[in-house]
C-alpha cells in the first residue's frame, strides 16, 4: 500500500493520518501474507492487486477528481441500494470500510459492546477518521436490514449526512409497495443531491453497466464449477469485495478478461489445487475486506472454496434487472422486482436461501459447506440452524462458524476447519 | 515390525502412545508446560520411531521439529474418533474433556466422523475450570472429584464461566453452605454444560468418555446420571487423542 504519495489528500480529507499510516502498513502485510503468497495465481489477478494496493490512494483521488467536476459521490453498506439509479444521477457507488477492527474503542461509545463485528468497524472507521471512502461522501445510505444496523444509524447520523431505505421483513403485495416506495423515494433523494434527472434514457444505460458487472461475476461463478478449481477462493473473494469499490465499467472489463483467461485453463484442465481437492461452499455473513481471515484458514487446510453465499458473492450477483422495460416506471418496477428477490437472512420467511444454498451446492460440486456467521448476527445466527437441517437431508456437511473480525479464535478455527476437511475427505 | 508413535500435545499435558501395528507398547505422559517441544523431546528419548503422528494443540510445533523422519498431523477430531474406535468399538459418541476444550464427536463404525462439536474460545467447563476452583478449594486436583461426592445437596452455579463460577462459589461459601456441596454444584456445572453439547450431535450410544476429565469420579457419576447410560471409560481416557494418532500412523503404513 502507499503510504506517503497520497498524503495531501489524506490530510485534506482529515484522516487520523498516524493511524491510517499503521492501518495500511497492517494490510500491506496481512494481504502480502494471504494473497501474494498463493502459487498458481492468474495473471489478471495483478489487476485486483493493484487496486488493492490504491485502494485508499488512486481510487480515492478519482473520487476527488469526480467531486471537483461536480459529481456527488453515495457511500453504501448493503446490496439492498439500487447502484443503477445512483449511477442514472450521474453519481459514484461505494461500498464503505466495513471489514477491519478499527476504532472499536470509539465505536463503543455509540454501540453496545454485543454489536456484530461489521456494524462496530463502519463506525469504528468514522470515528477513528480512517476510512477515505466515508470521508469523500456527500450522501452515506443506511437500510434497516437488521436491528443492529437500524439502531447504529441513528447513532451514524450524527457524523455523516445520512438516509435510511427500509426495506420490509416479508415479501408480500404490501411489502412490494413500501419498498417501491423507498425506491422512489432514493431516486427523488439522488435528483435532489446532484441535480441531475435520472431519466429512462439514463436508467437503461446504468442498468445495463450493472448488469455487465454482474454477468462478469456470474461467469466468473460459472468457470469455478470445474474440478481442479481454477482459482482460489481468497481471489475470488477479492473479486467480490472490489466489485464495490472499483468503478464498474473498467472493473467489468478487467474481469471478463480474468474469465478468459481461467476458461483457457479449465479447458487445460489447470488449477490452483489437484483435482479431488476437497471442495467447500461458504455461506453466510458477507466478509468485507480485509476481512479474510476464515477464507484463509480453510484453504490452508487443504481444502478449495469455490462459491461465497454471501452479500460480497451470488447474493449480490445471482439476479439481473430485467432489460426489457422501455418506460421509466417499467425500469423502477424491474428494479423493485430484482432488488426484491434478495434471499437475504433479514426477511422472514426467507425459503429462497435454504434453495440457493441447495443449488450452488450441486452447482459448484461443492463436498461440504462453510457456514459464516458473524457473532451477534441474530438473523444469520438463526438460519445456521435451518440451513445445516436442509443440507443435511441431501447427505451434504455442514461446519457452523460463529466468529467476529478478532485473531484470537484463529488456532480454534483452525482445528475445527481442518476437522472437517478431514471428515468429508 | 515398525515403530508407529502417536503423540498428542495438548494444553496441560502431553501423552505419547507407541503402537507397533499389533499393539501398543508403552505409553508416556508429561506436562506440556511452556516449552512443549523440549517437553516431546524429552518424552521420545530413547525412543526410535519409524513413524510419528502428531495431534492436539500443539501438532503444528511438533510438525518440523525433527523429531522424527517421517512426521504427520491429524487434528485432535480425527483422533479421539480413531482412538474411540480402537479402544471401544461400539461406542457411537464420544467425549472428551480436556485441559482447555471440550469435543463432542458423533462415530460411525470404524471411528469415521459424523459431525463434532467442540468449544470455542473460553476454556469453560474444562479441566482448567476444574484445576481452578480446586486451588481455591486448596484441594489436590486428583481429589476434587471425591471431596465433591461427599456432598449432600448439589447447589446451582449458574455461571459457565471460571471468574463467574469461582464468584458464585465465594458467596455460597460466604454464606455459610457447606463447601461439599459447592463442589458438587460445580461439578454439576460442567455436566450440564457438556450434555447439551453431546445433544447437539445427536447422542447416540455408547458414549465414550475420554480426556483427562473422566479421571474424576464426580463427573463421571454425574454425566452417566444425566444421560442415562453407562460411558465406556478407557482405562487411561487420556491417552485416547495419542491412541488414535498412533492408530492412523499404522494405518498410513510407514
Amino acid at each position: 500500500m502507499t503510504t506517503n504519495a497520497h498524503q495531501a489528500m489524506w490530510e485534506q480529507l482529515n484522516l487520523d493520518i498516524p493511524a491510517h499510516d499503521g492501518l495500511l502498513a497492517v494490510l500491506g502485510k496481512f494481504y502480502g501474507d494471504i494473497y501474494l503468497s498463493q502459487s498458481g495465481r492468474l495473471k489478471g489477478m495483478e489487476y485486483l492487486d493493484f487496486v488493492l494496493s490504491e485502494v485508499h490512494g488512486l481510487r480515492i483521488k478519482e473520487l476527488q477528481d469526480a467531486k471537483a467536476s461536480g459529481r456527488k459521490i453515495v457511500g453504501t453498506f448493503c446490496v439492498f441500494v439500487p447502484e443503477e439509479l445512483t449511477l442514472a444521477a450521474d453519481a459514484v457507488h461505494v461500498g464503505l470500510c466495513s471489514g477491519a477492527e478499527a476504532g472499536f474503542a470509539e465505536a463503543e461509545q455509540l454501540v453496545p459492546r454485543n454489536t456484530c463485528a461489521l456494524i462496530k468497524s463502519f463506525i469504528g472507521f468514522k470515528l477513528a477518521r480512517l476510512c477515505p471512502f466515508t470521508e469523500s461522501c456527500d450522501l452515506v445510505i443506511g437500510e434497516t436490514t437488521c436491528d443492529g444496523k437500524k439502531k447504529a444509524y441513528e447513532a451514524f447520523a450524527e457524523h455523516v449526512p445520512l438516509e435510511v431505505l427500509e426495506v420490509p421483513q416479508r415479501k408480500t403485495a404490501a411489502d412490494r409497495l413500501l419498498w417501491k416506495s423507498e425506491v422512489l423515494r432514493y431516486k427523488q433523494l439522488l435528483e435532489e443531491l446532484t441535480g441531475n434527472q435520472i431519466t429512462a434514457e439514463k436508467l437503461q444505460a446504468a442498468i445495463q453497466t450493472v448488469n455487465a458487472k454482474r454477468r462478469a461475476l456470474q461467469r466468473l461463478n460459472a468457470l469455478r464449477q470445474a474440478d481442479p478449481a481454477p482459482i482460489s477462493g481468497r481471489d475470488a473473494l477479492l473479486i467480490n469485495q472490489v466489485a464495490f469499490y472499483d468503478d464498474p465499467i473498467r472493473f467489468t472489463a478487467s474481469i471478463n478478461a480474468l474469465c478468459d483467461q481461467i476458461g483457457e485453463r479449465v479447458g487445460k484442465k489447470e488449477g490452483v489445487a489437484p483435482a479431488g481437492t476437497p471442495r467447500l461452499l461458504l455461506s453466510g455473513c458477507p466478509m468485507a475486506v480485509p476481512n479474510w481471515k476464515l477464507p484463509y484458514i480453510v484453504e490452508s487446510s487443504g481444502a478449495v472454496i469455490v462459491g461465497e453465499e454471501s452479500c460480497i458473492g451470488s447474493r449480490n450477483t445471482r439476479d439481473l434487472v430485467s432489460e426489457e422495460a422501455a418506460t421509466l416506471d417499467e425500469m423502477i418496477d424491474a428494479l423493485v422486482d430484482r432488488y426484491l428477490k434478495i434471499d437475504c437472512a433479514c426477511f422472514t420467511p426467507n425459503q429462497e436461501r435454504q434453495d440457493n444454498v441447495r443449488a450452488m451446492v450441486k452447482d459448484l460440486q461443492a463436498d461440504g459447506v462453510i457456514h459464516y456467521s458473524l457473532l451477534f448476527c441474530q438473523p444469520y445466527e438463526y438460519e445456521a440452524i435451518k440451513i445445516e437441517k436442509t443440507l443435511s437431508q441431501d447427505g451434504t456437511p455442514m461446519l457452523s462458524i460463529a466468529t467476529d473480525y478478532s485473531m484470537e479464535d484463529v488456532e480454534q478455527l483452525k482445528t475445527r476447519v481442518e476437522a472437517f476437511v478431514e471428515m468429508i475427505k | 515390525m515398525p515403530l508407529v508413535g502417536g503423540l498428542d500435545v495438548g494444553s496441560r499435558s502431553i501423552e505419547l502412545v507407541l503402537h507397533d501395528g499389533d499393539r501398543v507398547v508403552d505409553q508416556r505422559k508429561t506436562a506440556t508446560t511452556f516449552d512443549p517441544l523440549r517437553q516431546a523431546r524429552a518424552l521420545l528419548a530413547g525412543v526410535r520411531l519409524d513413524r510419528l503422528v502428531a495431534t492436539g494443540y500443539g501438532r503444528g510445533l511438533v510438525e518440523n521439529a525433527g523429531l522424527c523422519a517421517a512426521v504427520e498431523t491429524i487434528t485432535e477430531i480425527k483422533a479421539y474418533g480413531l482412538g474411540a474406535a480402537a479402544l471401544c468399538p461400539e461406542a457411537r459418541t464420544v467425549l472428551d474433556v480436556g485441559g482447555q476444550d471440550t469435543k463432542a464427536i458423533a462415530l460411525a463404525a470404524g471411528g469415521k466422523i459424523l459431525k463434532f462439536e467442540m468449544n470455542d474460545r473460553c476454556a469453560a467447563g474444562t479441566g482448567k475450570f476444574l484445576e481452578h476452583l480446586a486451588t481455591v478449594f486448596q484441594i489436590p486436583l486428583a481429589e476434587f472429584g471425591a471431596y465433591a461426592l461427599e456432598g449432600k445437596e448439589q447447589l446451582t452455579i449458574n455461571s459457565m464461566c471460571t471468574v463467574f463460577a469461582e464468584t458464585e462459589a465465594v458467596s455460597l461459601m460466604a454464606r455459610g453452605r457447606d463447601p461439599h456441596d459447592i463442589a458438587l454444584g460445580l461439578h454439576a456445572s460442567i455436566v450440564k454444560r457438556t450434555t447439551a453439547m453431546l445433544a447437539r450431535v445427536g447422542l447416540a450410544s455408547p458414549v465414550l468418555f475420554a480426556g483427562g476429565v473422566a479421571n474424576n469420579p464426580c463427573v463421571v457419576r454425574l454425566l452417566a446420571a444425566a444421560l442415562g447410560t453407562p460411558l465406556c471409560i478407557p482405562e487411561q481416557p487420556e491417552m485416547v487423542g495419542a491412541h488414535g494418532a498412533a492408530v492412523h500412523g499404522c494405518r498410513t503404513g510407514v
